[in-house]
């Protein structure tokens, strides 16, 4: 009995321990001389450039400490709910359902624009593949069994394809790259929307799953003849073959900072004043059409003077210098008129409390 | 000076009691810790996960599908997936394990046995998303043009070895499961046949038997037990292993009975998808996965120790 009691006992001592625990940005906010701390989380993919930011701005400002964690676009939008961070970053914008649960309204500020590359394993092909957006739906469906189909050929003329199987290789974590590829799939086909749809993690038809872009990279190169998704940066940084994806002219278009930067140009007039909007499918000249903007999110309320006056100024500095580092890491800057637009929307976050 | 003795006495004995105390309580609060940690887990998972297991019930368990898009989830393929890889792991390292143990401990001259057994230490000390990177770039490549297209040819005919060959799969998963268990067995089995008494052996030897009858007889009966410890300590990290499943299991949620086939873990699923788990509910049902992978331990740890218990009424061993 007199075990059971301080069983019970210590039990109670460590749930009040850790509740005490849990206290977490208040105790990292600065007092008034120290230098001032500024907590973010989120996306994985835009982490190289935001560190190389967060970096700069702190040798431009010695007095601000901006600390960014790559816990993932879900993780960055659960803690910006809970209120544990000082702002967000994601790789889909945020629901409604979501945006409608946070405690002060959220802005998302596009930052820089990133792609996605249909990769594969075909060792007697040396010359860059031509896919239709059909074609990949078919592949991802599993309707389009082998390369030597004619979904694939025609796009292809002159290539010899093989007639083997096709093995599709997806993520198996969930994650903004697949959201966006399956976005993408999902506008070029209504039998992908209806299967499978779009989403960081959806119930795939067909295929094995890689963690991550390297998990992704390592089953193609292991596996001949397949095919699967990897972001543009992690292809060209590790020399993986990728082809061309035809965009609604009927273009087909290699995916670089240029085209990607179009994409966003040729649908810059229709996005939306809260930045939420997918530009996959993006039917400009010259726009490849598999990419995608990455946010930030930031509260209109930030609770704290300083901190929101930082963050307008680094916001500023961001679309500005900023930018012109975007290209040296492989990522696609964002097009003037929609710098000139958010350099507006900075003007909302509350300086006045 | 003949009053000082027992009241120096007495004082010594004070003193003795409280360090028992002392010692007593400070154990106990240790004791009380591991428990609390192990009871607030389960609290956790489990209000954490009340709103799936409300919508769902007890169907989540039998559910096959895995749809974050539709909401529509289920820990089915999961669990086949956990348990499959876990017992083929079982299936390669437990032979191979106490065959080596038995070596090391028996047979082996004593400077191989030491010099063997830091070996096997070494190997359990190795991370394991180190057995996944290798088991992806060495074992599955392996797998996929020669031993799976070789067990397939023999015999294709059993559904087990039906199929395409990818080269990841539950195969490949429980070989590389069954590589990172095999350290447990083989240094806890060690251990134990190391400590069985002397004269036993001497006994069984004085009565005519040769050394194999002594190990198979003697030795190994009277620390079945212990070994039987060994391998659960070994099952417990097959069931629960993460990184190295995930990158050579093939992520597919489905329940498949070819051993070739992709498939997917309960450990695997949530490493995997917690990050990017935005939605309420797709959240609360990777929750309730770990809630369920919790009760699976349990269950299978319980099975362990009526397994060990029943062992032990039958006679003999420690």
């Amino acid at each position: 009995m007199r075990r059971l009691i301080l069983a019970v006992l210590m039990s109670v001592a460590a749930i009040g321990a850790t509740a005490c625990g849990g206290g977490g940005p208040e105790q990292t906010r600065p007092m008034s001389r120290q230098p001032l701390t500024i907590n973010g989380a989120g996306a994985t993919f835009p982490y190289p450039i935001y560190s190389k930011w967060f970096d700069e701005y702190h040798k431009r400002h010695p007095d601000v400490q901006i600390n960014y964690q790559s816990i993932g676009s879900g993780g960055g939008i659960r803690q910006l709910l809970a209120g544990t961070i000082d702002f967000g970053a994601t790789d889909s914008p945020m629901t409604d359902e979501q945006l409608a649960k946070a405690t002060s309204q959220v802005l998302h500020f596009p930052t820089v624009l990133g792609a996605i590359v249909p990769s594969y394993n075909l060792p007697d092909v040396t010359q860059p593949l031509n896919f239709t957006g059909a074609a990949l739906a078919g592949v991802f469906l599993g309707t389009v069994k082998k390369w030597s189909d004619r979904t694939i050929a025609t796009a292809n003329p002159g290539v010899n394809l093989p007639s083997s199987d096709i093995v599709v290789v997806h993520r198996s974590d969930g994650s903004g790259t697949t959201f966006v590829w399956t976005d993408f799939l999902s506008k070029v086909s209504g039998e992908w929307k209806s299967r499978a749809g779009a989403g960081t993690a959806v119930s795939w038809p067909v295929g094995l799953g890689g963690k991550g872009n390297e998990g992704v990279a390592g089953l193609i190169k292991q596996t001949p003849n397949s095919v699967g998704y990897v972001e543009l940066v992690y292809a060209v940084q590790n020399n993986l073959p990728y082809g061309l994806v035809q965009n609604p002219t009927g273009e087909f278009v290699k995916a670089d900072a240029n085209t990607v930067t179009a994409a966003a140009a040729s649908v810059a007039a229709s996005i939306p004043d809260d930045y939420r909007v997918s530009i996959t499918n993006a039917s400009g000249k010259g726009a490849y059409p598999v990419a995608s903007f990455t946010w930030l999110l930031i509260p209109v309320k930030m609770g704290d003077r300083t901190k929101a006056e930082t963050m307008r100024d680094f916001l500023s500095w961001m679309l500005t210098d900023g930018q012109k580092m975007a290209a040296d890491l492989t990522y696609a800057p964002l097009p003037p008129d929609l710098v000139a637009r958010e350099r507006e929307t900075i003007a909302r976050i509350e300086t006045g409390t | 000076m003949d009053a000082a003795v027992p009241i120096l006495r007495r004082r010594r004995a004070l003193q003795a009691r409280v360090g028992d105390l002392l010692g007593h309580w400070v154990t106990a609060m240790c004791a009380a810790v591991v428990v609390a940690i192990t009871v607030l887990i389960a609290y956790e998972l489990w209000s954490s996960s009340a709103m799936a297991r409300r919508l769902f019930g007890f169907a989540f368990l039998f559910e096959q599908h895995w749809d974050p898009v539709a909401g529509r989830f289920g820990a089915a393929p999961f669990v086949y997936g956990t348990l499959v890889t876990s017992a083929l792991a079982l299936l390669f390292a437990v032979p191979l394990g106490l065959g080596a143990a038995i070596f090391l401990a028996e047979l082996a001259p004593p400077r191989l046995s030491r010099s063997l057994g830091l070996g096997v230490e070494l190997l359990a000390g190795v991370p394991s998303v180190i057995y996944g990177l290798v088991g992806l770039a060495v074992l599955v490549p392996i797998m996929r043009e020669w031993v799976e297209p070789g067990l397939q040819a023999i015999a294709g005919f059993l559904p087990l070895f039906s199929g395409p060959i990818y080269g990841v799969g539950y195969l490949t998963a429980g070989l590389v499961l069954a590589a990172m268990v095999l350290p447990f067995i083989v240094s806890v089995g060690r251990e134990v046949l190391l400590a069985v008494p002397r004269d036993q052996r001497e006994a069984a030897l004085a009565l005519g038997a040769t050394r194999w009858e002594t190990i198979a007889h003697v030795v190994v009966p009277y620390a079945r037990v212990g070994l039987l410890g060994g391998i659960m300590l070994a099952l417990g990290r097959a069931l629960g292993e993460t990184m190295a499943v995930t990158m050579v299991i093939g992520s597919r949620p489905e329940i498949a009975l070819s051993l070739f086939a992709p498939g997917h873990s309960m450990a695997a699923v949530i490493a995997n998808e917690f990050t990017e788990a935005a939605d309420e509910l797709y959240l609360q049902a990777l929750v309730e996965i770990g809630l369920v992978l919790f009760g699976v331990t349990m269950a299978v740890n319980g099975l362990a120790r009526l397994m060990i218990a029943r062992i032990r009424r039958a006679g003999g061993g420690r």
